[in-house]
């Protein structure tokens, strides 16, 4: 059958015949880099749009309807402008700090790509510890927004980034929390086995009513991590008219705006890895013939279509719902995300010592 | 309360007030100086209860100035109009922005537009104008040549 | 680098909220004094968009003048305008025919509606909800058109001259009227879901901003700010003017005197609005749309005050006539000045997001305060 991982099979083959083993590493790499960052800047263009054309639907409006078919171009364009725009460094700004931010943000989304299985047998790197190296180099991406916020030398930034600092900090715990109680089904961080883990039903269904807890924690958890709406204090349009990045321009501002969207695509594609069985297809039990069924679908439409439906969850929320309040956004963590996901922990262990999820 | 039963009342707090006939509100003309005692008794007196300032304002009568202030009783609903007339050259009259607390923002305003100096005001500064504008533009004899259109 | 960031004696960070910042719907100027996140105090700076409005219209004729003031309060441009309509009336006593009273009282109502949706959808957006703004425009779109039809523009219309309305009602604009309060009332129950019952929107709101009776008073608020507040203060109940005395509606009152509950009166006066409207619309009399007046007006000495029930609370003229062509002096008292300077008292001891909060449901229009 057609798939990713024959055609990553083959040209690893052919590479081998007709090169040295050292060249071959070599060459994979600069596949592999080039590959990451082409799936970036797709990514970026595509998570724009979708955004725009789903608020559009929300709004009633059409979106953008004239770059290209369908205004599919339309995010290609606006990069361009970005990229032709002049990036404006403020008088007093640590200039710096001010210029390493962005990048420092971007290549912390850029390595959390790493462990992510995007297909059956499509990985970057396997790592033994993936899940604990995605929620470690996931938490540095705020020290890149405060030093954003602090450098620019404006207090609408200052206030941004401190507000993001505190937000980010305060739930990553429940979102780790939630991770682990995944981790505690699997029995290992490897990304593999936990999808392997799923070959027979995503643990949402087979992990009873504490794992919908956790998967509905860690969606709360990484809409605030990633500084989306209705959590999005660091940004807060009509507060801190831009937040942190008031003070960007040109393409400092646009690797921001891109960093933004591939967390999204990250903390998505994790939920859907830890919750929704990966690139597993929907299987169920011993029901071989649907099993059979569902595998004709390839893995790779399998792990998009979960990744892209929590994508568009979040979207959804972001347009429909009004924003919190700083000392609402830490109550709810620190009073009722954080006991109730270290209770949900518990319950969780309790049911993996006993054996009672299927 | 009527017209009469106020202009009785108002006569009794101030004998020296004088009123205006044929006016759609009562009312009452006084002088700048006894201005802050009445105003605290018009607020505080039961039976007036005006507690309500809808309006501050300033006619220029190229002679003098007269301050206008529009007062309304929630409780009661009758309306009072207290007129004070102020010397063109010093205008100056106490603030009652401590017995109602929107006067601050429209005394601030009279005295940006007219150069009304209200005693006793926590914050008399300009309002609209810029800090370091000079002459006060509701005043008749006010010429702007730059920003004045002559209609 | 934190030498250079500007701060106070005490430690305090402050904070220039405008003159363009997306949340204050124009050109207004907060200066905010933080202590970290919390206000310690508001300080309002008037006057980017002053145009001295009160002296120009001492150059201006009385029926030139009336116009003027649709550019004050952009969003009840109809209502200022019928205000200034009436003080000249007054002056002059001008007995102003039926159907010119019914087809004021509807096309104010109209107006105090399209305002209103525009307040929902921008405070909505202050809270950080960006959708509702986009279906408040699309309610807000059909009673453009119908203001299109009949007065010629979308904005300020400019349809009031003293004595009546300058142009009869288009044929279409009873039909359209009521295609648009069915649609509309469908619509409001859709507003309540998306918004009045989100949880989130209710905890930003409850207890925000609070403005007691006795201050509300004290500051002069009206409007659905002191309605909020639990002070009765409509003008077209108090001192009912054209046809008010004659309608059957209620004054929606409120008691939390919170951000909700301002919220809350507003969008019970829409439905009330919608009340009037329908009372009316099956009901307007036959006859003149004008009555005859000179074609040079000169009021007789003395002075006029009107008043009338905008939008955003009470709208008052006061004219000073020397018996010439224009007025001696003219001051507008425009309720958004009044509902601002309470602002500081409201703000202080919260967050900025509750500053946005509390801006949003006064529903600030800055060349109102301005003028």
């Amino acid at each position: 059958m057609f798939s990713i991982e024959n055609i990553t099979h083959s040209i690893d083959a052919w590479l081998n015949q007709t090169l040295n083993p050292t060249m071959v590493v070599l060459v994979e790499s600069v596949i592999v880099g080039i590959s990451a960052i082409t799936l970036f800047a797709v990514l970026g263009l595509v998570l724009v749009l979708m955004e725009r054309k789903v608020s559009a639907y929300m709004q009633i409006r059409l979106g953008p309807n004239r770059v290209g078919p369908g205004g599919s171009l339309q995010t290609v364009a606006d990069t361009l402008k970005l990229a032709m725009k002049e990036g404006l460094t403020p008088d007093g700004a640590d200039k710096f700090l001010f210029n390493l931010a962005p990048y420092l943000v971007i290549g912390v989304a850029m390595l959390i790509l790493a462990p992510i299985a995007f297909a059956k047998g499509f990985q970057i790197w396997d790592i033994n510890i993936g899940v604990l190296y995605i929620s470690a180099v996931s938490s540095l991406s705020v020290i890149g927004i405060l030093m954003a916020g602090w450098a620019s030398n404006n207090k609408y930034s200052l206030l941004g980034a401190m507000r993001s600092g505190a937000q980010i900090v305060s739930y990553e715990l429940s979102a780790g929390l939630s991770i682990l109680s995944m981790i505690v089904l699997t029995g290992s961080l490897r990304i593999s086995d936990i999808v392997a883990s799923q070959q027979d039903g995503w643990w949402i269904f087979k992990g009873h009513i504490p794992a919908i807890i956790s998967f509905v924690i860690f969606i709360i958890a990484v809409t605030a991590e990633t500084n989306r709406a209705p959590f999005d204090l660091a940004e807060a349009e009509s507060e801190l008219t831009a937040g942190f990045h008031t003070e960007y321009s040109g393409m400092k501002f646009a690797l921001f705006f891109l960093a933004e969207y591939v967390n999204i695509f990250i903390v998505c594609a994790i939920g859907a890895t830890l919750f929704l069985g990966g690139w597993m297809p929907l299987h169920i039990g011993h029901w071989t013939a649907f099993n059979h069924v569902m595998d004709y679908i390839p893995s790779s439409l399998w792990f998009m279509g979960k990744t892209f439906s929590l994508i568009f969850l979040m979207m959804w929320f972001r347009w429909t719902f009004p924003r919190l309040r700083i000392d609402q956004l830490l109550n709810l963590e620190w009073k009722y995300l954080l006991p109730i996901s270290m209770f949900n922990l518990l319950l969780m262990t309790l049911i993996a010592i006993k054996g009672w999820h299927f | 309360m009527n017209k009469e039963d106020l202009q009785q009342k108002i006569t009794g707090l101030l004998p020296s007030a004088s009123f205006e006939e044929a006016s759609e509100w009562t009312t009452v003309t006084i002088d700048p100086a006894a201005w802050k005692d009445l105003a605290g008794q018009l607020r505080h007196t039961d039976g007036l209860d005006l507690d309500y300032l809808f309006c501050v304002t300033c006619v220029d009568w190229k002679t003098h100035f007269t301050m206008l202030y529009h007062l309304t009783s929630t409780i009661h609903r009758h309306t009072l109009v207290v007129k004070a007339k102020l010397d063109r050259n010093h205008p100056v009259i106490a603030t009652v922005s401590d017995i109602w607390r929107t006067a601050e923002f429209h005394e601030r305003e009279v005295y940006d537009l007219f150069g009304v100096s209200f005693t006793g005001h926590p914050d008399l500064r300009r309002l609209f104008m810029t800090d370091d504008w000079e002459g006060w533009p509701l005043r008749k004899d006010y010429e702007d040549p730059i920003n004045m259109i002559k209609l | 680098m934190l030498e250079e960031i500007s701060t106070t004696e005490q430690g305090d960070l402050v904070v220039n909220l405008g003159p363009q910042h997306p949340s204050t719907h124009g050109v207004l100027h907060l200066v905010i004094t933080l202590n970290g996140e919390t206000i310690k105090k508001v300080e309002p700076h008037l006057g980017y968009i002053h145009r001295s409005i009160e002296k120009m219209c001492e150059s201006l004729s009385y029926r030139q003048f009336i116009y003027v003031t649709s550019r004050m309060d952009y969003l009840s441009s109809h209502i200022n305008n019928h205000g200034c309509a009436l003080c000249v009336e007054k002056g002059l006593q001008i007995e102003v025919p039926p159907r010119a009273k019914v087809i004021r009282v509807l096309m104010d109502e109209l107006t105090r509606l399209a305002s209103h949706q525009l307040w929902w959808g921008a405070m909505a957006m202050d809270v950080g909800a960006l959708t509702p703004f986009f279906h408040a425009f699309r309610e807000r779109e059909a009673i453009n058109d119908i203001m299109e039809e009949t007065c010629g523009a979308r904005l300020t219309m400019n349809y009031m001259v003293p004595g009546g309305v300058m142009i009869d009602l288009h044929p279409n604009f009873q039909r359209r009227t009521k295609e648009f309060i069915a649609f509309f009332r469908s619509k409001l129950a859709e507003y309540d879901e998306l918004v009045t019952d989100n949880v989130i929107f209710k905890s930003r709101m409850e207890g925000v901003g609070y403005l007691s009776y006795a201050d509300a008073i004290s500051y002069g608020c009206s409007g659905p700010t002191a309605r909020a507040s639990g002070v009765s203060c409509d003008i077209r109940k108090l001192y009912p003017y054209e046809v008010y005395g004659d309608l059957s509606f209620e004054e929606p009152i409120g008691t939390g005197g919170d951000c909700y509950a301002r919220y809350g009166v507003r969008m019970q006066e829409m439905r009330q609005s919608l009340s009037i409207i329908e009372q009316l619309i099956d009901n307007i009399p036959e006859g003149e749309f004008q009555a005859k007046t000179k074609a040079v007006l000169k009021l007789p000495k003395g002075e006029f005050y009107s008043r009338v029930e905008t939008a955003r609370g009470e709208f008052g003229v006061y004219i000073v006539s020397e018996g010439g062509m224009t007025p001696y002096r003219i001051k507008f008292r425009s309720p958004g000045f009044s509902n601002l300077s309470a602002l500081d008292h409201m703000a202080r001891g919260h967050k900025i997001g509750d500053l946005v909060a509390i801006m949003g449901t006064l529903d600030l229009v800055i060349p109102d305060i301005d003028r």
